[in-house]
């Protein structure tokens, strides 16, 4: 997917303005929020389950290759063909390799954020696979010409019941509906025959299990194991290298903090192991099973002061929560992952400089670190790209002298205080009767939406000299 | 009890008559007040805008300057934050340092949390009447984990009637240079605080972090509320209201 974080500041406005979508941003913040609040109080020690699975996951990431080797060697055992790919481009090249080899003609796939990373569904079109987005949100942004998805476990959250149910009205060319229960049934009714007659069914994997072999999936609507077990010949699960737990234990720790985070949830409706094709005797699951590790960038933060973000587990909870995702929703951040989450992980893919915004675009109040199950100090990861972009110049220069100034002020007494005492009463005579403050030429950012309050008398310091002793 | 005030560069700016305040109930509770009158920032906007070297000079130039009192009291969250919080994660490649830094944190406090935890105030040495909601702020709140001390010390005041706005945790937009950078996400978000604030029915907001004032105060008067006061809590407190002029 191409990345469109540079546009993030003329994004924002449209979105601000958009009072359809404000209204869809403000429910979803109510609702998850709530949601998670309540289920995490559920866990007798969540806390405990929380320091447990981050140890865990840390586990992990710290013998990367040697857990991902060991997936290897199990999934092959249980005849798992297992692919790298270094590229999401090399991914998406795999996958349609892999449907040509079988004469694929009909692809249904089940959601997955690495696809989208893949731009994969693009690429089986150009190779003429026709490809069918089952879970509903998916399936409802594939109808709508391949909008990309706005939250990673809601894709289709910015959007209203009534502007589906027109949409549902348009391409189905069925009446409109409006009762939810309806609407979906109406979906399926439009998937079933998809799911009967597809070749191969491709699926995401929210975790993989080294000492098994196995793919970990967490759905809510069963469309997975209509993608993956029930017909298709071949399956292909593809899913990023980080993903890898060692062991059924660990899955079970993190299975815990999950759904509860993303839904909040208990457990999710559905959730699948998937071990290898189907084997003599078995009733069910694929002839063929493929999974697709995608490096694409994740190498490059093992070791590296960013390697805490690699124990993402894609909850979710970080932009359900963030005060700017409330407000601008998932499009504005410009590639696959929005959020405190999508602001971290889209310039350390894709490049410092295409995502100049995102880093800054945060108000680091510090909730998004506070509600992630795997403790990821995004607000100090937020901090450390910005640190990375004032060092390699990539800020404007206005804002660079400014804080070149506040610098050399501000380790100079004798030049600070005389300084202050002056902007006080320069501030104070612009403020007048009022004590407001309506234009700041420096920053008009500011005071295009607010007043700035001016000082309410001389400085502290200058009352502190006079106090009688 | 020898207290060195940390005035931050806000208060002592934009509104003096916090600091003033801060030194009133301190003393009230029988403490010396100092004032080093070399201080200046903590660091934060550099800090915040990844110029963690310039940070790093003020840090060691607050540790000069204060390392020698017994405590460090600052009437904001914030600046609170980066002294306790993030001072030590400046210097933790240089262990020399980093035990005086560490050591100082340890003995700096937000004002409230200070009063309450350390001082176990008991009395307030004004009088202050009236309905008030109480604002979260964020570096306060989640870095120093102060909630529960303004509250209580609201308590001590009979006259002061605490009504709960919704998430009064919810961030308020400020976010430093953020609300210069992206002046209109901001604006939505201090939006959504403020009808929150109205929501409440309290006629005045109190809380403990001069940006969290000063953008809240400003955005409520240029959408021409006029009357809903933004008040510090050590104000409230010291009970150093000024009459609300008609």
């Amino acid at each position: 997917m191409q990345v469109q974080s540079m546009h993030f500041k003329a994004r924002s406005g449209q979105k601000l303005a958009d009072v359809r979508l404000q209204q869809n941003l403000k429910i979803l913040s109510q609702r998850w929020t709530v949601g998670r609040t309540q289920a995490i109080a559920e866990l007798d020690d969540f806390e405990g389950t929380r320091d447990e699975a981050v140890a865990r996951r840390n586990r992990a990431l710290a013998n990367l290759d040697v857990w991902l080797e060991r997936f290897e060697q199990a999934a092959s055992a249980r005849g798992t063909k297992v692919l790298w790919a270094e590229t999401p481009e090399e991914a998406s090249r795999l996958v349609v390799e892999i449907a040509r080899r079988h004469g694929v003609r009909k692809v249904t796939k089940s959601k997955s954020m690495v696809s989208e990373e893949m731009a994969l569904n693009r690429h089986f079109e150009a190779a003429g696979v026709q490809v069918v987005e089952t879970d509903l949100g998916e399936y409802i942004l594939q109808i709508n010409d391949n909008e990309p998805p706005s939250h990673i476990v809601a894709p289709v959250v910015h959007k209203s019941k009534d502007e589906v149910s027109d949409l549902f009205a348009r391409v189905h060319q069925r009446p409109r509906l409006t009762d939810i229960p309806q609407m979906t049934r109406e979906a399926r009714e439009f998937l079933r025959p998809h799911f009967l007659s597809a070749d191969m069914g491709v699926s995401g994997g929210n975790f993989i299990i080294a000492e098994t072999g196995s793919v970990a999936v967490f759905t809510n609507e069963g469309n997975e194991g209509l993608c993956t077990v029930l017909p298709p010949k071949v399956h292909v699960a593809v899913t990023g290298i980080e993903k890898v737990l060692p062991t059924l234990e660990d899955l079970a720790t993190v299975a815990r903090l999950l759904p509860r985070s993303a839904t909040g949830q208990s457990i999710s409706n559905y959730f699948s192991i998937l071990t290898g094709p189907r084997a003599p005797g078995e009733q069910d699951g694929p002839e063929h099973m493929y999974v697709v590790l995608v490096d694409g960038g994740r190498t490059g933060l093992l070791g590296g002061e960013f390697q805490d973000m690699l124990r993402c587990i894609r909850c979710g909870a970080c932009m359900n929560h963030c005060p700017v995702y409330q407000k601008i929703g998932g499009h504005t951040y410009g590639w696959v992952y929005p959020g405190p989450m999508g602001s971290v992980l889209t310039p350390a893919y894709q490049g410092i400089e295409k995502a100049l915004d995102l880093p800054q675009a945060a108000t680091m109040c510090g909730e998004c670190h506070v509600v992630c199950p795997m403790k990821i100090p995004l607000p100090d990861l937020l901090r450390k790209l910005r640190e990375r972009q004032l060092d390699r110049g990539l800020r404007p220069w206005r804002e660079r002298a400014g804080l070149a100034l506040w610098g050399f002020a501000a380790h100079r007494p004798a030049l600070y205080r005389p300084l202050t005492r002056m902007a006080s009463r320069v501030l104070r005579w612009i403020g007048g009767d009022a004590g407001r403050i309506r234009s700041l030429p420096m920053s008009a950012g500011w005071s295009e939406f607010r007043d700035m309050p001016a000082p309410t008398g001389p400085t502290f310091k200058e009352r502190w000299a006079r106090r009688p002793r | 009890m020898r207290v060195a005030l940390f005035i931050t560069c806000l208060v002592d700016v934009m509104r003096p008559e916090i600091a003033e305040s801060s030194v009133k109930l301190l003393e009230s509770a029988g403490c010396t007040v100092e004032v080093p009158m070399s201080q200046t920032c903590c660091g934060q906007p550099g800090f915040n805008s990844g110029d963690t070297a310039t940070a790093r000079d003020l840090a060691r130039k607050f540790l000069a300057e204060f390392e020698h009192f017994e405590y460090v009291v600052t009437p904001s969250g914030s600046c609170g934050g980066m002294i306790r919080h993030h001072y030590p994660r400046l210097f933790a490649d240089d262990p020399d340092l980093l035990n005086r830094i560490d050591a100082l944190a340890a003995r700096t406090w937000e004002l409230t949390a200070f009063l309450h935890d350390v001082l176990k105030l008991r009395a307030l040495p004004g009088r202050f009447c009236g309905e008030v909601t109480y604002h979260d702020s964020c570096s306060g709140l989640r870095e120093l984990g102060v909630q529960a001390q303004p509250r209580a010390l609201l308590a001590l005041n009979p006259e002061i009637r605490l009504t709960e706005m919704k998430d009064a945790r919810a961030c308020c937009g400020f976010g430093g240079t953020f609300s210069v950078k992206y002046g209109n996400i901001s604006s939505a978000i201090v939006d959504e605080k403020i009808e929150r604030i109205h929501a409440s029915g309290a006629p005045c907001v109190v809380l403990g972090d001069l940006g969290c004032m000063l953008n809240i105060e400003g955005r409520l008067r240029r959408t021409g509320d006029t009357t809903t006061r933004v008040l510090h809590v050590a104000q409230v407190l010291a009970g150093d209201v000024p009459a609300q002029e008609a």
